[in-house]
């Protein structure tokens, strides 16, 4: 490759990264601002002196503190609960033989065809005929059993159906029962798909904002995403300090964990079933 | 217990009923029955607000022959998913060949590129809002450079543009990946043959990068349009579906209607309408496979 095309490769791709990489910097810098800078011309990149205030008044405005260890729990359990269903769904349509695996598959895949925005209306009803509107199930049990588990276990099935059979059947040979060669053998093997399950399932629990906003009505029920935008002034218009400052706690925590495990998370999430 | 019932096969059939018994019961509560109650409430008049739960037959289908602003939601749904999947796919694919090079700092770009991804969704959104302000970010900086920017979030056309752009921004990085995933998997000795036979770098790409990673496109291209129809959190949080009508797809309409309106039996025909058309264009996007798909392993 010439130098030229190599300068020319690097120009266009530094030109690209910049709506991804401004955003980002324009929300954290702005954060810190004092509010008069925030819309200040020419626009400041750099803040003129580091202030803190709106990250207090985020806490002082709303319980910020519990919608974040909601946002936080709730996705844990969602993550916990959607690998140990997947996993076992998928590890017995990959290697179990038992009547009718088929038809259950193609039964329960069809989920997938399924949008979650397809059914919140009689969700919701459901829910409410349970007394569990303004609580929490609806935003662990639905994405654990329903439609987003579908996809986590058809990606556990695919990465089983690859595992070679021969430890299953000496541990078989050895006595081992079903559970327990799922257990001991298959599911440390997995770790892997096991992986790339846990982000996409931590990140979709994380981002969720119709069903919140649907299922939760007080504010020491909300989670981050409906929190953020709670943030007004009595006009109804946002307070653009402290939204960018729960914004950024928002998204800080994560990307962090990303840009230091940024491998695991792109590999896993190209390698896993999602090839096709 | 008695050994001879519990045969090998029959146990294992046990184990398998019962791993996946789990899953197979929260599809039949959370998926199937709500989808069968979604059909049964369409053909309601269900007011929440006065309570009556009235049987109307296809009286909420003919509401939504004769609605005017479902024709809205629809164009506004079908220009938004245009546009996000014409832009999405071309600029994951553009960046998956560009970070495909033999360059040095490739991981560093992929990196960049991928980082929205695990923004939160409406935190990103609230910034890029911020940004687009009429006195934002953006005009600011278009300002110094002498151009006077449009009020993004207030125009018709300009505040479907940034709905879009926001979007692809937000998880281009996905599809980058499964792109960068695909072409990895190209065999180099067909590039090889191909400059030995003087086949030009465009040719190349037309004619063996495309057909090879076809799969990959045919895949990402179905995630991408059934996603582009339940975008919902940018425009609550973007745009409220306006101005006017202009960003009111089809997903906020329902939440409009059924939780603000509070016409559950209308909100039910909706979803109706939105699955009859997810279904749609995924099987027509299943059939036209064997159009596009080169080889399916």
């Amino acid at each position: 490759m010439s130098r030229r095309t190599k300068t020319a490769i690097y120009g266009v791709l530094c030109l690209l990264a910049l709506p991804f990489l401004f955003p980002t910097w324009w929300m954290i810098t702005s954060s810190v601002k004092p509010v008069n800078e925030i819309f200040a011309f020419p626009p400041t990149l750099w803040p003129s002196e580091v202030r803190f205030d709106a990250y207090r008044r985020a806490f002082e405005l709303q319980p910020f503190a519990q919608q974040y260890f909601n946002s936080m729990y709730i996705a844990l359990l969602v993550t916990v609960g959607t690998l140990a269903v997947s996993a076992m769904a998928g590890y017995a349509f990959a290697r179990i033989r038992f009547p009718g695996a088929n038809v259950l598959f193609v039964v329960i895949l069809t989920g997938l065809l399924i949008p979650s925005e397809v059914t919140i209306v009689p969700l919701f009803k459901m829910f409410d005929a349970w007394g569990m509107v303004d609580t929490h199930w609806p935003l662990i049990l639905v994405p654990i059993l329903g439609a987003p588990g579908v996809l986590a276990t058809f990606i556990m099935r695919q990465f089983f159906l690859a595992l070679p059979g021969e430890l299953e059947e000496a541990a078989r040979v050895d006595g081992l029962g079903r559970f327990a060669i799922f257990r001991l053998i298959a599911l440390p093997l997995a770790r892997p798909a096991l992986g790339a399950v846990a982000i996409f399932t931590f990140l979709h629990s994380w981002n969720l904002y119709l069903e919140p906003i649907v299922f939760l009505s007080s504010s020491e029920m909300f989670t981050l995403p409906q929190a953020l935008t709670q943030f007004t002034d009595a006009y109804g218009g946002p307070m653009w300090d402290i939204q960018l400052s729960a914004a950024t706690m928002t998204a800080l925590p994560v990307l962090a964990v990303f840009v230091i495990a940024q491998r695991q998370f792109i590999e896993g999430l190209a390698h896993t079933g999602l090839k096709g | 217990m008695s050994t001879r019932f519990w045969t090998g096969s029959r146990r294992d059939a046990a184990a398998g009923y019962l791993f996946i018994a789990p899953q197979l019961l929260g599809s039949i509560l959370f998926v199937f029955v709500p989808l069968g109650l979604v059909f049964w409430y369409s053909l309601h008049e269900w007011n929440v607000l006065a309570d009556t739960f009235t049987f109307v037959g296809a009286d909420n289908y003919q509401a939504l022959l004769d609605d005017p602003r479902l024709t809205d939601a629809l164009a506004a749904t079908g220009l938004f998913s245009a546009g996000l999947v014409v832009l999405n796919l071309t600029l994951a694919l553009l960046l998956a060949v560009l970070l495909n090079q033999r360059l040095r700092g490739t991981v560093f770009f992929r990196t960049v590129f991928f980082s929205p991804v695990v923004v939160s969704l409406v935190a990103w959104t609230i910034v890029w809002g911020f940004l687009l302000q009429n006195d934002g970010g953006i005009n600011g900086l278009l300002k110094t450079v002498g151009v006077h920017g449009p009020n993004w979030l207030r125009g018709e056309t300009t505040a479907m543009l940034a709905v879009v752009v926001v979007q692809v921004v937000k998880n281009v990085g996905l599809n980058m990946v499964l792109f960068l995933a695909a072409l990895q998997g190209v065999p180099a000795n067909l590039y090889e043959a191909a400059t030995v036979d003087g086949a030009s770098r465009t040719r190349q790409f037309r004619s063996i990068t495309v057909p090879m990673i076809s799969p990959t496109i045919l895949l990402t291209s179905i995630i991408t349009v059934v996603g582009s129809l339940q975008v919902f959190a940018q425009i609550a949080v973007l745009t409220q579906g306006g101005p006017g009508t202009s960003t009111t797809v089809l997903v906020y309409y329902l939440y409009q209607q059924a939780f603000q309106f509070h016409h559950f039996g209308y909100g039910a025909t909706l979803s109706v309408l939105l699955f009859a058309i997810v279904l749609l264009l995924t099987l027509v996007q299943w059939r036209m496979r064997r159009k596009w798909v080169f080889h399916e392993s």
